[in-house]
């Protein structure tokens, strides 16, 4: 089965018509994903600030890490459960969406930072835990998690656009192919 | 007081004029604004949870307060800077919106209490104050939320 039928056919069942019809209840979970938005990029960007050496310089890194990464999860999981639902209730414009695809690379290669920063720069803390400024390295990580979080943030902004949906032809080729919109006579 | 013809001047500006007549101009603006919103959201909560007594509980409200504040001003700055001109494009919608004068009103009073009484609550020695710590940063969160609570609702009516 095609990602394309899979989502018409979550689309269709009662639970994600229902959601896409109730306003309410829509608006609430939209509104539920900017405020757990406040919660996550707060505490990641304040995070990466301090490796960028920009914030909190005499604060111990490893401090930072362990006293705001619990808030950090908790913001991430309400950003998870509440933009799932956003997804459910309109799947297939939004697996559709140019910017939707945009946010969901960016988050791709906001994940591989995170991982690559505790795989690698994390394992040397120690040696620079305490300095005001950390090393190029963390900088770099700090600075590339910045930057793609802008980017999720304006791309996630931009999906309740349509500039680029399926439904509004004629696109650019280059759109209909990025997007998978194979459009109708 | 007669607000409207305010208003309605404020529609009429060029800049107002210039967002509704272009496509991508308020969406734009708005996605800085939300930028905006994230990196407040940051410098407010780091002091608040301390306030709370969780968070970076080893380093004092005023130490937190005092590396926060530059970034609580310039996300406040790039809030102003995006909200005004998204404010005129619509500015006349904003006159009749519900949401739009509870975002204002806990605005004035978040700002308010931050630079009156919050600011001098984090120099105190907060460690016998448990309650005066907890109560601070609750009316601070009470009264952005609905900063941010309004802000969103806006878009909806």
């Amino acid at each position: 089965m095609s990602f394309l039928s899979f989502f018409e056919q979550l689309g269709e069942s009662p639970w994600s018509v229902a959601l896409h019809e109730s306003e309410i209840a829509y608006s609430l979970i939209e509104s539920f994903h900017v405020w757990s938005l406040c919660l996550f990029f707060g505490m990641t960007v304040m995070f990466d600030l301090r490796l960028l050496g920009w914030t909190m310089r005499g604060v111990p890194v490893s401090d930072v890490i362990r006293r705001l990464q619990p808030w950090t999860i908790l913001g991430f999981v309400l950003m998870v459960i509440s933009g799932t639902l956003l997804f459910y209730a309109i799947p297939v414009r939004s697996y559709q969406n140019i910017f939707f695809r945009t946010k969901m690379l960016l988050m791709l290669l906001a994940g591989l930072n995170v991982l690559i920063f505790h795989s690698r720069v994390f394992r040397s803390i120690a040696k620079w835990d305490a300095d005001a400024t950390p090393p190029r390295v963390a900088r770099v990580a700090g600075a590339l998690s910045l930057v793609l979080c802008i980017g999720i943030i304006f791309s996630g902004r931009m999906i309740a656009y349509n500039w680029f949906d399926c439904d509004r032809q004629p696109q650019a080729a280059i759109i209909n192919f990025l997007t998978s919109c194979v459009p109708t006579e | 007081m007669d607000l409207l013809p305010f208003f309605q001047w404020c529609y009429s500006t060029p800049i107002g004029e210039g967002i509704r007549n272009s496509t991508w101009l308020f969406p734009v603006i708005e996605a800085f604004h939300l930028l905006g919103l994230g990196l407040t959201a940051g410098a407010v909560l780091i002091v608040d949870l301390r306030l709370f007594g969780v968070g970076l509980r080893k380093q004092t409200a005023a130490q937190l307060w005092a590396n926060a504040q530059p970034w609580l001003l310039g996300s406040l700055t790039i809030m102003v800077a995006s909200g005004t001109p998204l404010f005129l494009s619509e500015s006349i919608k904003c006159l009749y919106s519900f949401a739009f004068w509870v975002k204002m009103t806990s605005l004035f009073l978040v700002l308010l209490f931050t630079f009156t009484v919050l600011r001098r609550v984090v120099q105190m020695d907060l460690s016998e104050r448990p309650v005066l710590s907890r109560s601070t940063a609750l009316v601070s969160l009470v009264l952005w939320f609905g900063v941010a609570w309004g802000g969103r609702w806006i878009g909806f009516s």
